[in-house]
């Protein structure tokens, strides 16, 4: 056996027994599971509603954050200005600020008498709060960070000497971002947007402040995990199965594809 | 004016480049320098790969100072090549013409004329990764030609190639520039690699132009003891009168016998190989003869190299193997050492 193949035993104890305290909640799920109802339970609306809401919410917000975050995080790695720090501190303030202040900041900004929110309503007649936008707009806060950082250590990473490369070619801005800067670092924004739409499926308490609890309209999964914990707990635990089996089959198709290239 | 036509001038903190260069149509200039001598800085700022608020660039007589790399028409090799990973060598090949508002056929059908042109035809859907680094360097040049550029520069074309390869590829590459109608500026830091690619060498040292001419030029008459090491002379500066050169030696002057007949400021060169080195001094005594300290003695191809330190003067002898046993030759010891008044070489500083 070679000599990195086999871990020694200061460090296989701790990573056996890290990996046994993630494992052993979902076990616990797995057991006290209501194996003999669950079909039936499968089946009530409210549960594919909730399903089918937060794998469409988690992905428009992947979405939007790769819209929005790829730029800001060449920004981040690439431009120099004053306040670059206090920028870059700023966008990982969501990573640490607990969700559901995250969604009273939400509401105070975009609510209908937030600082925007009211103009918005005013000005257009939109109101954000309460809304399946609304269940986007949480996710796309807490998950942004995630991504933003991600493509950030990928893009200084990244030789720019390949960036020069494709300018004497004749390639523009536009042109070498789209064919070489992008390319380059599709791994990193690969990973950045597996963690961001993990961290958006999961979102709850961001969403719950924010956009409320309707079943059909801002009622995700976790937030229809949490409401049948208090009157059908055999409910939330179905419901935290379906959550669980979607995010493994997920992640472990994407990580194997993208991530570990 | 067609061709090349430029002053470049980049300032650094520590550092200034300020460099007249001509390259005609169809000539390959060689730019030669050690390491830090701002060879690669000038190349860049041909490129247009560094900011150059002074001096012009004038390519075909138009002013390629204020337009942006992507605009001015330049095609590079660079010293590692920077094939894109993520494009097969098809796709990097057909990346310049793509850029140039060729449709993806029309580029594709390019690329793969310089593929063939460059015989890597085979090689078109493969990854870069996958190649070696003499095809590597084909595909990068390859890859410079195919935007029809009118100046062509090459960073270091052989240097990441291995010896074997190198001499393949330099011989490839000479071909290729043979061929190439534009003006060339080649950046290299060996001096066989400009003698044998280059039609005209102009030596770069901290920034400064300090030589410059044909490769035969620069080989027999080196101007800095930079070309004279490269070129394997011992150069002195001295002054000429009466076929005599004072040169200023280690320690005070020293007169050197030479049959030419210059006078005033010149430089004298000769040839390691045409220093004889003697145990006692010998009969006859030839004209010029010195007593010199043996400083190093290292092997240099077949022959033994040693390197004298004076007083009188510093200078370079290459001998047999066999003499280094019968001189008895060591580090420290000291020796006669001779050179012909007709194995010198003077010629106006």
């Amino acid at each position: 056996m070679s000599r990195s193949g086999r871990p020694p035993w200061f460090l296989l104890l701790p990573a056996l027994a890290g990996l046994a305290f993630l494992v052993l909640p979902l076990a616990g799920l797995l057991a006290r599971a209501p194996w003999s109802t669950l079909g039936t339970r499968l089946g009530q609306g409210q549960v594919l509603e909730a399903l089918r809401l937060s794998l469409l919410s988690a992905t428009v917000s992947t979405g939007v954050c790769l819209l929005l975050g790829v730029p800001l995080a060449w920004v981040l790695a690439r431009a120099s200005f004053p306040g670059l720090r206090l920028v870059r501190a700023l966008v990982t303030v969501p990573l640490v600020l607990p969700p559901v202040v995250g969604g009273v900041a939400l509401l105070l900004a975009l609510g209908r008498r937030g600082l925007v929110g009211e103009w918005l309503d005013s000005a257009f007649g939109i109101t954000l709060p309460f809304t399946t936008a609304a269940v986007v707009l949480a996710e796309t806060f807490v998950a942004m960070p995630f991504l933003v950082i991600s493509v950030e250590g990928a893009l200084r990473a990244a030789d720019l000497r390949y960036e020069e490369a494709a300018a004497t070619l004749g390639a523009g801005r536009w042109t070498i971002f789209r064919r070489v800067t992008l390319p380059l670092v599709a791994p990193g924004v690969a990973a950045g947007a597996v963690l961001c739409w993990a961290r958006a499926l999961g979102e709850f308490g961001a969403t719950i402040t924010f956009a409320g609890n309707f079943p059909g309209r801002t009622q995700t999964m976790p937030l229809a995990v949490y409401l049948a914990l208090q009157d059908d707990p055999q409910a939330a635990i179905v419901l935290s199965l379906v959550l669980l089996a979607v995010s493994v089959a997920v992640l472990a198709a994407l990580r194997d594809r993208w991530v570990e290239t | 004016m067609k061709g090349l036509d430029a002053r470049l001038v980049v300032r650094r903190a520590a550092f200034e480049l300020d460099l007249a260069l001509a390259a005609a149509p169809g000539e390959v200039v060689a730019l030669l320098g050690p390491n830090g001598a701002g060879k690669s800085t000038a190349l860049r700022a041909l490129a247009g790969l560094v900011a150059m608020p002074d001096g012009h660039i004038r390519l075909d007589g138009t002013d390629l100072r204020p337009l942006p790399a992507e605009r001015r028409g330049v095609g590079m090799v660079f010293q590692d090549y920077l094939l894109f990973p993520h494009l097969s060598v098809l796709e990097n090949v057909a990346f310049g013409p793509r850029c140039q508002n060729a449709g993806r056929r029309a580029a594709r059908r390019r690329a793969a004329q310089w593929l063939e042109r460059v015989g890597l035809a085979e090689y078109a859907s493969a990854r870069p990764r996958a190649l070696s680094g003499g095809q590597a360097q084909r595909v990068a040049l390859a890859r410079a030609l195919a935007v029809e550029p009118g100046l062509l520069l090459l960073d270091e074309p052989l240097a990441a190639l291995d010896a074997h390869t190198r001499l393949e590829i330099r011989a490839a590459l000479r071909r290729h520039l043979a061929g190439f109608e534009g003006a060339a500026v080649l950046v290299t830091h060996d001096p066989l690699d400009a003698m044998v690619l280059a039609d005209r060498i102009v030596v770069v040292e901290d920034g400064r132009l300090v030589q410059e001419g044909t490769p035969a030029e620069v080989a027999r008459r080196p101007r800095t003891d930079y070309v004279a090491r490269l070129v394997g002379l011992n150069l002195y500066r001295g002054k000429a009168e009466g076929g005599t050169v004072v040169i200023g030696g280690t320690e005070g002057e020293h007169a050197l016998d030479t049959v030419d007949s210059l006078s005033g400021e010149v430089f004298l060169a000769f040839a390691p190989s045409s220093v004889a080195l003697y145990r006692t001094r010998p009969d006859g005594s030839p004209r010029n003869l010195w007593r010199a300290r043996v400083a190093a003695v290292e092997r240099h191809g077949d022959r033994v190299r040693v390197r004298l330190s004076g007083p009188p003067f510093d200078a370079v002898a290459d001998i047999t193997p066999a003499s280094v046993a019968e001189l008895d030759l060591s580090e420290g010891s000291t020796i006669w050492a001779a050179v012909k008044a007709t194995e010198t070489h003077v010629y106006p500083a």
